[in-house]
């Protein structure tokens, strides 16, 4: 307990007076850093634009609403688009990471030499980049359309799906697997018997949490062409359509908050 | 266990995931036909995609020879441009987030300020950061300013969620125990929530500077600055090396920030 002497009495505060000043300085480093970043930011930016930028969201607002309800019929069909980008690349995605997993995690890789790092590397970068960035790329090689959207989102989630998985798998218990080792079962069975049952609930709860990140980005990838309600909203934007925007906006926010719901009720009961 | 009685005597067999059996049934024929649906509204222009070959082996022959010289004063200025974004962004994050965090506790704030705190939460937790993204270069210019207040916005989402789930299942023995010494609201916060949730939250704001950084990597595409405006360029003039290059770039201090911050964690709990 540090005690500390002020004005003759005894005080007690939470730390010495050693680590209080290791910690002032931490923050000293720290708002320098900040301070120093926030300079540069604010060196590169036009303030004369930013000023009225309380002038512009009301202008902005005002045109937003009354949301143009009409336009609801033309969104059904981008919205199910929406959702079969998220729900497709998601399966897709899961397809993948299932071997690229059983490849990284440390009890069952082939080979820890070689595999490993292969698949460790795989789940990096398919995690460091983001899907919008996937679907850039992927509209300039299959072209427009949802199929560049599905092929984005899957390779996104391949790389979170497998993360998760593969630590789900290093976390098995091993003495079950032994067990069904000692029945004498082939390999294939061990999995499919010993790892596949207690990974099964973790599998399906983190499937079920990347399907409902999916749909929020899938809402997204439209804007560079790869199908679905972005689609929309970059040409409702580009003809300032503010009223469809705010129409757009709401949909998004509903599906999102119902994906949402459904995935955290269906994962409750699930684990 | 199930057990079966078979010709061969008592069999065992697997337990099935939902025990309900026309349940299960109807859950796999629904989809079933759902994904025959979805797939069959995936229209794929098979012309289009044997054009676009070509490109993507061009990609991939450029992922083999990134080009990181020739653009190299442009990648630079993006990923510093990035770096001050993520820096100023997670750390004004953390400190609205705090307030906001606070105010979403059911256990220690009252209902209004719950309410309003948990919707401000929900709409910055809802929308990609592309479309926040949007707005505020509508609103503020093109640069780097739009980038750093997006993410803000949505650090502020993040952290105060995760800090208000933190601060709900907090210890509540402690706190009646500092408000029996006669404490008022900020002395509690002080003494009794901030010691339980700190360590927590400073692992949290880790994580998300992380997440920040690869965010400010796409927010560029809309016009917010960083270094997803300069891979958005590359990718226009088809400079696939140089895009090559730039993706290797984020992808590998992606992988050093997950370590550094992973590292980070553990130190903390």
């Amino acid at each position: 307990m540090p005690l500390m002497k002020r004005n003759g009495a005894v005080c007690w505060v939470p730390r010495d007076s050693k680590k209080q000043l290791v910690i002032w300085f931490g923050w000293f480093i720290g708002i320098m850093l900040v301070f120093l970043c926030w300079q540069s930011i604010s060196a590169k930016t036009m303030w004369v634009f930013a000023a009225d930028a309380p002038e512009q969201l009301r202008l902005m607002l005002m045109r937003m609403f009354p949301p143009k309800l009409e336009y609801m019929d033309k969104l059904w069909k981008p919205l199910w688009d929406t959702l079969n980008i998220a729900t497709l690349g998601t399966l897709l995605g899961v397809i993948i990471a299932v071997p690229v997993a059983s490849a990284a995690a440390l009890n069952t890789t082939p080979s820890k030499r070689l595999v490993r790092p292969l698949a460790m590397v795989i789940l990096v970068s398919s995690r460091s980049v983001n899907s919008l960035i996937w679907a850039i790329l992927l509209v300039t090689i299959v072209g427009p359309g949802i199929l560049a959207g599905i092929i984005a989102i899957a390779l996104r989630s391949i790389g979170f799906v497998g993360k998760l998985l593969y630590e789900a798998i290093e976390e098995i218990d091993k003495t079950q697997v032994e067990a069904v080792t000692a029945t004498g079962a082939a390999p294939a069975q061990v999995f499919s018997y010993g790892i596949v049952p207690q990974i099964m609930p973790a599998f399906a709860g983190i499937s079920l949490y990347r399907w409902d990140i999916n749909i929020r980005e899938s809402t997204i990838l439209g804007y560079v062409g790869a199908g679905g309600i972005g689609l929309n909203l970059s040409s409702s934007l580009s003809i300032l359509a503010w009223s469809q925007v705010s129409l757009i906006l709401i949909a998004v926010l509903i599906t999102v908050v119902a994906s949402e719901w459904i995935s955290a009720r269906v994962r409750s009961r699930l684990i | 266990m199930p057990l079966v009685q078979s010709a061969g005597g008592v069999c065992w067999k697997k337990r099935k995931i939902i025990e309900n059996t026309p349940l299960r049934i109807s859950l796999i024929l629904a989809g079933v036909i759902y994904i025959a649906l979805a797939l069959s509204s995936v229209d794929v222009n098979w012309v289009r995609v044997q054009e676009g070959m070509g490109r993507g082996l061009a990609f991939l022959g450029s992922f083999l020879q990134p080009d990181f010289f020739s653009r190299s004063a442009e990648i630079f200025e993006g990923i510093l441009e990035s770096i001050t974004m993520t820096v100023v962004a997670t750390a004004v994050g953390i400190i609205l987030s705090i307030p906001v965090g606070v105010g979403a506790a059911g256990n220690i704030a009252p209902f209004p300020v719950y309410f309003i705190c948990r919707s401000i939460i929900t709409v910055s937790r809802t929308f990609p950061e592309v479309i926040i993204a949007i707005f505020f270069v509508a609103m503020f210019g093109f640069g780097a300013l739009a980038g750093m207040l997006t993410l803000t916005f949505a650090t502020i989402g993040f952290l105060a969620k995760l800090l208000a789930d933190d601060i709900e299942d907090i210890d509540p023995v402690q706190t009646e125990a500092i408000r029996s010494t006669g404490a008022g609201f900020f002395q509690i916060l002080t003494w009794s929530v901030q010691p339980q949730v700190m360590p927590r939250l400073i692992g949290l704001s880790v994580y998300r500077l992380d997440i920040n950084f690869r965010e400010s990597a796409v927010i560029g595409i809309v016009g917010a600055g960083g270094i997803g405006a300069t891979l958005n360029t590359s990718i226009d003039r088809y400079e696939y090396d140089t895009t090559a290059a730039i993706l290797i770039i984020i992808i590998v201090i992606v992988m050093c920030a997950e370590y550094a911050s992973g590292i980070i964690r553990k130190r903390l709990q």
